[in-house]
């Protein structure tokens, strides 16, 4: 039945021939959009993760939706300790965060002010190393500072100027000192370069009065898979600490997780609408074939052929049909993603689109198990489903009849 | 079906029809193909069915091979009466009870002159090698000899009808219903084909019965029964 099947498909090469190519095109198309279009979640999520959300973290319950300053986390490095001994958990950083007005001789903006542990905020924040200018802090650092570029030309500063930081502390009173500008940032997210300042964690703390309390703790997993495992562990550690919760990175930005999901579905009718032109075209085909080979089916039913075993015949044929387009279409795309995953390109004019998400500006597509079978898995499934419609004209066939069509 | 249908508790007469009509509705118009009809037809005959066309010899081919169901009357292949059956089990007598010849030969044009002799047999479940074996000799026994590899497209008029009396009697059936056989064949062929038909009629005892209008056909036929309106105008 497979010989006859495979040879059928043959009987009008070029007919063949056209719908494997239009399916190994659409196969290969898919591919490569999909593994772009994965490969920007991928690195949107994990740019998002590396600037500042880190994987997971702790803090008060309601700061994320109304971050007062009194919202904290009391003995923090006691929790951050606990955490960090948790099985998967591999880093991990305390940072407290104040609002305050900053002042060069110029200009004043307001802006947000982050207290970090220089040393391990370097392994759970991508910030270290986009440096432009100057130093990062380091464990010396006490009066210093790292602000982002646009912060920087906005209030006219450069490395080794001072700027006066004027806020108000966890217990009410003036926070006020002067910070000298050490390092200077470019994240490429231009809202946060235009209102981020990191400052040393001790100076924090004494500026705005935190004593012994922080914001947030910053949790990084070995994997982004054990996050969920590592969330229900930390939740079980708080669980006499009912006034704290722990909040993966996309409940931290919902925005982000909305914006690929939505971004995805627009891609997923882009993808139908594809799938759904090939399988047109496969369809054509097989029901031009079940029209041309009526008297050839009543003869086979004419000298005992079942009905059911013709009907299996011809969807034998389309199936082997599509998987020799979808492999062909799997051969051109892997091949074309492997070249562009090691050389990446460019699109011209993406450059802001690249910013806003905060994705490199050169795409370099990967190859997924993922990324290899969407593409077949939908055109062979609406090609099955599409070829039911000449399939089901056999049902109909009576042998006399059908050995009477010309 | 075979087992406990045909071969089993075997009549005298291996075809019988019955008061067999048969109308085809044109609209408002009706034709009558066959009017009451009734013949029988003994195990391992040679008969031409013969008359002019519109006359109703194919429709009766049709009946008799359970590819058409008459409109009254009865139709036995041996004691098992096929008018009332259902399209599977008709399908299944014909699989296993009834070899078909064509006019225009209707081989399955993908498949090579084995190929075709062997799709029959695949159809009944025969395993693979038996398949083969059975193939080579039947083609062997039709002058094919050397030829079991050629696709139909490879082969004359002549070596393809032959091709196409080896499917029909290859399974071993009770009947082999022919639709003008020899149509399209030259006369040195087609009595060539007439022989191996009738050959194989003697020694396998199996029943021929042809629709015709070729006299060379009728010259062969041990039995002759011309129809004319749908109607017996003579058996002889």
């Amino acid at each position: 039945m497979l010989k006859l099947a495979w040879r059928n498909i043959w009987r009008n090469s070029r007919r063949t021939i056209l719908t494997v190519l239009a399916i190994a095109f659409a196969t290969s198309i898919l591919q490569f959009f999909v593994s772009i279009q994965l490969k920007s979640y991928d690195a949107a999520t994990k740019s998002a993760i590396a600037l500042t959300l880190g994987q997971l973290q702790v803090q008060k319950k309601g700061y994320l939706e109304k971050p007062q300053i009194r919202a904290t986390i009391e003995d923090p490095l006691s929790l951050e300790s606990k955490i960090k001994s948790l099985d998967r958990v591999e880093h991990t950083s305390i940072r407290s965060i104040g609002f305050a007005l900053i002042s060069s001789e110029k200009r004043s903006y307001g802006l947000q002010v982050i207290g970090i542990m220089p040393e391990k905020e370097k392994l759970v924040s991508s910030v270290s190393g986009l440096i432009k200018k100057g130093e990062y802090l380091d464990s010396t650092s006490t009066n210093d500072c790292v602000i982002g570029e646009i912060l920087a030309k906005n209030l006219k500063v450069d490395i080794g100027d001072e700027v006066t930081i004027l806020g108000q502390g966890k217990d009410g009173s003036l926070a006020a000192s002067v910070a000298t500008i050490r390092g200077i940032f470019d994240s490429g997210t231009k809202d946060f370069d235009r209102v981020t300042m990191f400052i040393p964690y001790k100076t924090f703390q004494d500026v705005f009065s935190m004593q012994n309390s922080a914001h947030s703790i910053v949790v990084m997993g070995m994997r982004l898979k054990d996050l969920e495992q590592i969330q229900s562990k930390i939740e079980e550690l708080l669980k006499n600490e009912t006034n704290l919760v722990s909040l993966r990175w996309d409940q931290l930005m919902p925005g982000l997780k909305q914006s690929i999901e939505l971004d995805m579905s627009a891609g997923w009718i882009f993808y139908l609408t594809l799938v759904l032109i090939v399988t047109f075209s496969i369809v054509n085909t097989f029901l031009m074939s079940v029209l041309e080979r009526s008297r050839e089916f009543g003869i086979m039913l004419a000298i005992g052929a079942r009905t059911p075993r013709i009907m299996g015949m011809v969807v034998i044929e389309s199936i082997l049909l599509t998987l020799v387009g979808i492999f062909l279409g799997v051969l051109i795309g892997s091949g074309v993603i492997t070249y562009f995953s090691i050389h990446g390109f460019t699109v011209p004019g993406a450059e802001e689109i690249a910013k806003l998400w905060n994705l490199p500006i050169r795409i370099y597509p990967e190859l997924t198990i993922r990324v290899i079978l969407t593409a077949p898995l939908m055109i062979l499934t609406t090609t099955f489903i599409g070829v039911m419609y000449p399939v089901l004209k056999i049902l109909w066939l009576k042998p006399l009849e059908a050995m009477r069509a010309t | 079906m075979k087992n406990n249908t045909l071969q089993e508790n075997k009549l005298e007469a291996n075809v019988r029809c019955k008061d067999v009509s048969k109308i085809y509705r044109q609209g408002d118009i009706e034709v009558h193909a066959l009017r009451r009809i009734s013949i029988e037809i003994q195990d391992g005959s040679f008969v031409s069915l013969s008359g002019p066309s519109g006359s109703g010899k194919t429709t009766l081919l049709n009946l008799i091979g359970g590819l058409d169901r008459p409109t009254s009357g009865e139709i036995y292949l041996s004691n098992l009466r096929i008018d009332t059956l259902s399209s599977s089990e008709l399908a299944q007598v014909r699989l296993d009870n009834i070899g078909f010849i064509f006019q225009a030969y209707n081989l399955i044009p993908v498949l090579s002159a084995r190929e075709n002799v062997e799709f029959v047999m695949q159809l009944q479940g025969v395993n693979a090698a038996e398949r083969k074996e059975r193939a080579y000799e039947i083609l062997n026994a039709v002058g094919l000899n050397g030829l079991e590899n050629r696709r139909p497209g490879e082969l004359s008029g002549g070596q393809q009808q032959r091709v196409a009396v080896a499917r029909a009697i290859v399974s071993n059936p009770e009947i082999v219903l022919a639709d003008e056989p020899t149509a399209n064949l030259d006369s040195k062929t087609a009595k060539n084909l007439l022989e191996i038909m009738l050959s194989m009629c003697k020694e396998r005892k199996v029943t021929f019965i042809f629709s015709t209008h070729d006299k060379l056909v009728m010259e062969y036929a041990e039995r002759l029964i011309k129809l004319h309106d749908g109607e017996i105008v003579s058996d002889e």
